[in-house]
């Protein structure tokens, strides 16, 4: 497996050569945060083309296929419209946290960006407590989407931001507890301790019946909490014209419809890191030559792959599920998902301490 | 006819019973009118249950209405002629809100097209014109000078207070305000632009929390003054505004006013041209259902099943437009039979999409109604009980939904309907679902009545002829008929001339409308889109 | 100058005076290169992203379902992404009849749409009335209310008839000008300043200072 740590190294160690270090640190950070932008922008656009294209095929449609070959230019294009649209300011509101609330829902997902396993030695930061830092930067975005509906002085908004509010609070439990249950099979925190311990089999088979009622679990939860159908209520169409951004206009409206599409990612790619190793290539135990072939793909391929296949699953569910009522919402949260996720992980923990599991 | 009228003179001796059209028209002076309406719905042997609706008229030197009932018991129906009190500023007429629930909208509208108003009905605000509207439109003398009532820029003018106007115990009429909505209400305004309220309805949501308090429905953010402009257009010109009204039931509306300008004039048609007829009923109706399914779901958020669904209504509109030339404004029946000969390949295109049906709607039934989450959305969801279907009028598939077989093509058979085999599907549920069912269940039979006609149109001429210009003898003529979303009234009254002196049409869409504000009482606000969605009104059909 | 839209290789798809003329005009006084290229580049972005308001009266509405339905299927050109927010959207469809009582509705929508903003007038109705145009209720074509950029007859026009007229205002926003001159912008402006609403400041999103004047007053 190639290591691509050793390329962050080389670059490291070229820039110390010349440079003190607080000025290395300085411009690795510049660096990586411009590479995370471009990946941000870079993703977002994908995603906005891959769910069109995606919901075209479920609808026997053909989806964007005119502006640049296959269509692929057409994201593009809506977001140089959408950077220079006019950014509407609005009478009676607080000023301030209507401009501010996109930036958070952006900030919320860009932190988030910082500890999924890219690749191989790809990782932003690594640090030891890697998950719960993830769960607790992912909470901001619900501020953002708060203090949206609340700053912009309208009823649809309003309904819609405490929709959203009650929405993510709750599903945040049962992602919670579905990321525990890992860690607990896990044994570390750490992202990069979780992606090593799959390394001769992924989590899904190894921690078998608990690990794959997590996985539901965590399907479930993450497409609440990525506010997409059917749990899409804070901006339910039909009946809130556009839920809490309804105010927003310009680049505004783009990054929450930018940090829709970026949080369906993370998701994913959470999933994929807590269940389907992360970065790590498909091994099976005992078979030593077809786990070299599979150390042959990029690292990198992997991790995109298993997140678009997962992010497909969910952006399946949207098309396919007619939206839940707010009260359903809930009451499938706190009476069904909760209580399950509790006993599985229980179980998980018998599983663990008495060594089922591979 | 003859109990009728002892039976009449037993309760109001200053009654009057003549026969118009075929039915009864009994004739009352005002002051007699309300004890008469009571009389009429709650004796055992009448039990005028359903009110059709009320036409205003105005002859210049007398103004009132005509109630049209029906007795879902007894398979009868009456119109009730009432004149007016006072003079033409003030004219007034009895409430008879307190006996059919659907009686306080249509008594709004006559008001908003008259200036009649209506004593003890709690809300006599204009329904379909602004509050700031002069003048009474359908009136013969209205000015409909631009510059009395020029195309408004300023928002409009809001009331949150009713006018009323109601009789105290000494017989004295005052005016009075009664409260909409209270200072403590959070009032959400959902419409004009909404995309789930199907065009362009406006309502008045007054909610707490999530849960629904009241709701406030506005009309008229597409009403064209359809009855008014009929009056200046000759007979078969005036076929052509009934494409537009409910846009999915134009050969339905256009084959019910057909009969009825054949029957005011005595014209027999072939039976080619009637077999034509109920097919292109049959298959608008398909379409329609399909369209109704896709856009419900949508509102629910199943988007996929609107592109399902309007795959079948492609199909149809392609049938459609091989013999009449159009997409949507068809304008294919007209007085005498049907425009033109059918396409070629007429019944190769039906029987193929026959072949299709079924698969379709296997794949409806898979896609949504088993779907858990739609079952949750739509099951118990604003039920209507039988009796207040009736009472508000709700036809059609929403009535049906309810276990009212009101289905004109079995309750009042017209055209070739009563040699035709198809079942009126009824369920008892009430709900959301079970209109959905009906409705879906509906498609099915349609495609059975084309399966009984598609290899026995008869030969003959398609059209016979009529004179160039149209003139129907002096009287008075009802016609009801099945659109796609349930009775089709109209109300015909000529003077003899080439233009019809008034010309009104009682659509279902209004009464479906009306009952949204009982429905939704005490549900949430998502359950507004489903109600409003299972009702499937089309704006423009309601506001005319 | 050849103004094409997305994937028309038809020659009669070219002929439309009026934009000729528009791009005469342009060309008038020569551009910028920087400045012409960035025009350029954004007008490549604001023409093939047209979003739509979903906005619909009546029969021309359902017609505007059905191009997005799988048969003429608007995705193809970027169109589907109808917001139901007229902040989000850049072009309102006005597909069917608009009444007296709409027309202040009509009108506050479109303010509320974010520059740029463009109009279609959909079907007999919204272009002048239509069939309807003798009666006391019906708005005599919504140019009275708002300025209108591309005129689509029909009662109510195909599906085809509607690419093509999207397509048309997808040309015409080719030729606009970002920077500089503004050349459809400023006859919107002067529609505006004929046809004021109350409440409503329509010079306000240009000149900062009536902004600070009107709020000095309130």
């Amino acid at each position: 497996m190639y290591d691509l740590s050793v390329i962050t190294d080389a670059i490291h160690s070229f820039l110390a050569g010349f440079m003190p270090s607080w000025l290395t640190v300085t411009v690795e950070c510049v660096l990586i945060g411009v590479g995370l932008l471009l990946a941000y922008a870079l993703l977002a656009l994908f995603y906005i083309y891959y769910e069109r294209k995606f919901c075209a095929a479920i609808q026997c449609r053909l989806g964007p296929n005119r502006v640049g070959p296959w269509g692929l230019l057409q994201s593009f294009a809506d977001m140089f419209k959408i950077l220079i649209k006019e950014l509407i300011s609005l009478n009676n509101t607080d000023k301030f946290l209507f401009a501010l609330a996109p930036y958070l829902v952006i900030l919320a997902s860009m932190l988030a960006f910082a500890v999924l396993p890219w690749g191989n030695g790809l990782q932003i930061i690594d640090f030891n407590i890697g998950i719960f830092f993830l769960l607790a930067v992912s909470s901001i975005g619900v501020l953002g989407i708060l203090l949206a509906g609340w700053s912009s002085n309208n009823k649809f908004t309003l309904i819609g931001a405490m929709r959203s509010g009650a929405q993510m609070v709750s599903y945040e439990l049962s992602i919670s507890l579905s990321v525990i249950t890992m860690v607990c099979l896990a044994g570390t925190m750490s992202v990069g301790g979780i992606v090593n311990e799959q390394a001769d089999c992924w989590f899904i088979f190894k921690g078998h019946i608990p690990a794959i009622i997590a996985f539901i679990i965590y399907m479930i939860a993450g497409t609440a909490e990525t506010n997409r159908g059917p749990f899409d209520l804070p901006e339910a169409e039909s009946e809130l014209t556009a839920g809490y951004h309804t105010e927003y206009s310009g680049i505004h409206f783009g990054f929450f419809y930018l940090a829709e599409y970026l949080n369906l990612f993370i998701v994913a790619g959470v999933a994929s890191l807590l269940f389907f190793g992360g970065w790590m290539p498909f091994h099976v135990p005992g078979w030593d030559t077809f786990n070299h072939i599979m150390d042959y793909i990029p690292s990198v391929v992997w991790f995109l792959g298993k997140a678009i296949v997962l992010s497909g699953i969910i952006i399946w569910f949207k098309w396919t599920f007619p939206r839940l009522r707010i009260d359903q919402v809930l009451a499938m949260e706190w009476k069904y998902l909760m209580p399950i996720g509790l006993f599985n992980l229980a179980l998980m923990t018998c599983c663990v301490v008495f060594g089922w599991h591979l | 006819m003859a109990t009728l009228q002892e039976k009449i003179a037993k309760i109001c001796p200053a009654a009057t019973v003549a026969e118009v059209d075929g039915a009864p028209m009994i004739t009352v002076d005002e002051a007699h009118w309300h004890d008469l309406a009571k009389a009429l719905r709650d004796d055992e042997d009448l039990s005028m249950d359903y009110l059709v609706t009320i036409v205003g008229y105005d002859h210049v030197d007398t103004m009132g209405c005509v109630y049209y009932l029906m007795s879902t018991r007894h398979n009868t129906n009456l119109g009730v002629t009432v004149a007016a009190t006072g003079d033409r500023t003030q004219p007034m007429l009895h409430s008879v809100t307190d006996l059919w629930n659907i009686a306080g909208l249509y008594e709004r509208e006559v008001f908003d097209f008259f200036g009649i108003i209506f004593i003890n009905n709690p809300d006599m605000r204009r329904l379909f014109l602004s509050i700031d509207w002069k003048g009474y439109p359908l009136r013969k003398d209205y000015d409909a000078s631009p510059n009395i009532n020029p195309v408004p820029v300023d928002n409009e003018r809001q009331s949150d207070f009713t006018q009323s106007w109601v009789e105290g115990p000494d017989g004295k009429v005052e005016e009075k305000q009664l409260e909409v909505f209270g200072p403590d209400d959070f009032v959400v305004n959902i419409g004009p632009q909404h995309p789930a309220t199907h065009g362009v309805l406006r309502f008045r949501t007054a909610v707490d929390g999530e849960t629904i308090k009241k709701i406030d429905v506005y009309m008229g953010y597409i009403h064209r003054g359809i009855e008014k402009l009929c009056e200046t257009q000759g007979y078969p010109q005036t076929l052509h505004y009934l494409d537009r009204m409910d846009y999915f039931s134009a050969l339905n509306y256009h084959h019910g006013l057909c009969i009825l300008y054949e029957r005011a004039a005595g014209i027999e048609i072939s039976r080619r041209a009637q077999v034509i007829r109920v097919m292109m009923d049959e298959l608008s109706r398909i379409a329609s259902h399909c369209l109704f399914m896709g856009t419900f779901c949508m509102d629910l958020g199943a988007t996929s099943m609107l592109f399902y669904t309007l795959r079948v209504r492609e199909q149809i509109l392609d049938i459609l437009e091989r013999t009449c030339g159009a997409r949507m404004t068809f304008n294919y029946d007209c007085v005498g039979g049907v425009m033109q000969d059918l396409d070629a390949n007429f019944q190769h295109d039906v029987k193929e999409l026959l072949k299709v049906l079924p698969a379709n709607i296997k794949e409806y039934n898979k896609v949504f109604v088993g779907n858990v989450i739609a079952k949750n959305r739509m099951e118990g969801v604003g039920v209507l009980s039988r009796e207040d279907a009736i009472s508000y009028g709700v036809t059609g598939p929403n009535g049906r939904a309810s276990g009212w077989a009101c289905d004109i093509r079995k309750w009042r058979p017209y055209s070739i309907y009563p040699e035709l085999q198809f079942d009126e599907i009824t369920r008892t549920e009430g709900d959301s679902m079970a209109r959905f069912k009906v409705r879906l269940a509906e498609i099915e039979q349609s495609a059975r009545i084309l399966e009984q006609l598609v290899d026995n149109i008869p030969e003959g001429e398609y059209l016979v002829k009529v004179p160039k210009v149209l003139k129907l003898p002096v009287g008075q003529w009802f016609q009801l008929v099945e659109g796609c979303r349930g009775v089709f009234g109209m109300h015909l009254e000529s003077d003899g001339g080439t233009k019809p002196a008034r010309l009104k049409f009682a659509t279902p869409s209004l009464p479906a409308a009306g009952v949204v504000d009982h429905l939704t009482r005490g549900e949430k606000i998502a359950d507004l889109i489903t109600i409003g969605g299972s009702m499937d009104y089309i704006v423009p059909d309601m506001d005319r | 100058m050849e103004v094409t839209a997305q994937g028309v290789p038809y020659e009669a798809f070219k002929d439309n005076e009026y934009i000729e003329s528009l791009v005469k005009e342009l060309q008038e006084n020569g551009t910028n290169v920087v400045v012409g290229s960035l025009d350029k580049l954004i007008n490549w972005g604001r023409s093939n992203s047209l979003w739509p308001l979903t906005f619909a009266t009546s029969c021309c509405g359902i017609e505007f379902v059905s191009l997005g339905a799988a048969r003429y299927d608007m995705a193809r050109f970027g169109w589907e992404v109808a917001r139901s927010s007229p902040r989000q959207a850049d072009f309102i469809m006005v597909a069917g009849t608009i009444v007296h009582r709409m027309a202040p509705v009509l009108r506050r929508l479109y303010d509320q749409m974010a520059e740029p903003k463009y109009v279609i007038a959909t079907g007999a109705c919204a272009v002048s009335g239509g069939p309807f145009r003798n009666s006391y209720h019906v708005v005599q074509g919504v140019d009275q209310i708002i300025p209108v950029d591309v005129y689509l007859p029909g009662c109510p026009p195909r599906p085809e008839a509607m690419i093509y007229a999207i397509m048309q205002l997808s040309r015409k926003v080719k030729v606009e000008r970002f920077f500089g001159g503004v050349n459809r912008q400023q006859k919107q402006q002067e529609f505006l300043r004929e046809h004021p609403v109350e409440g409503v400041n329509d010079k306000a999103q240009f000149n900062s200072e009536t902004v600070a004047e009107a709020e000095k007053q309130a």
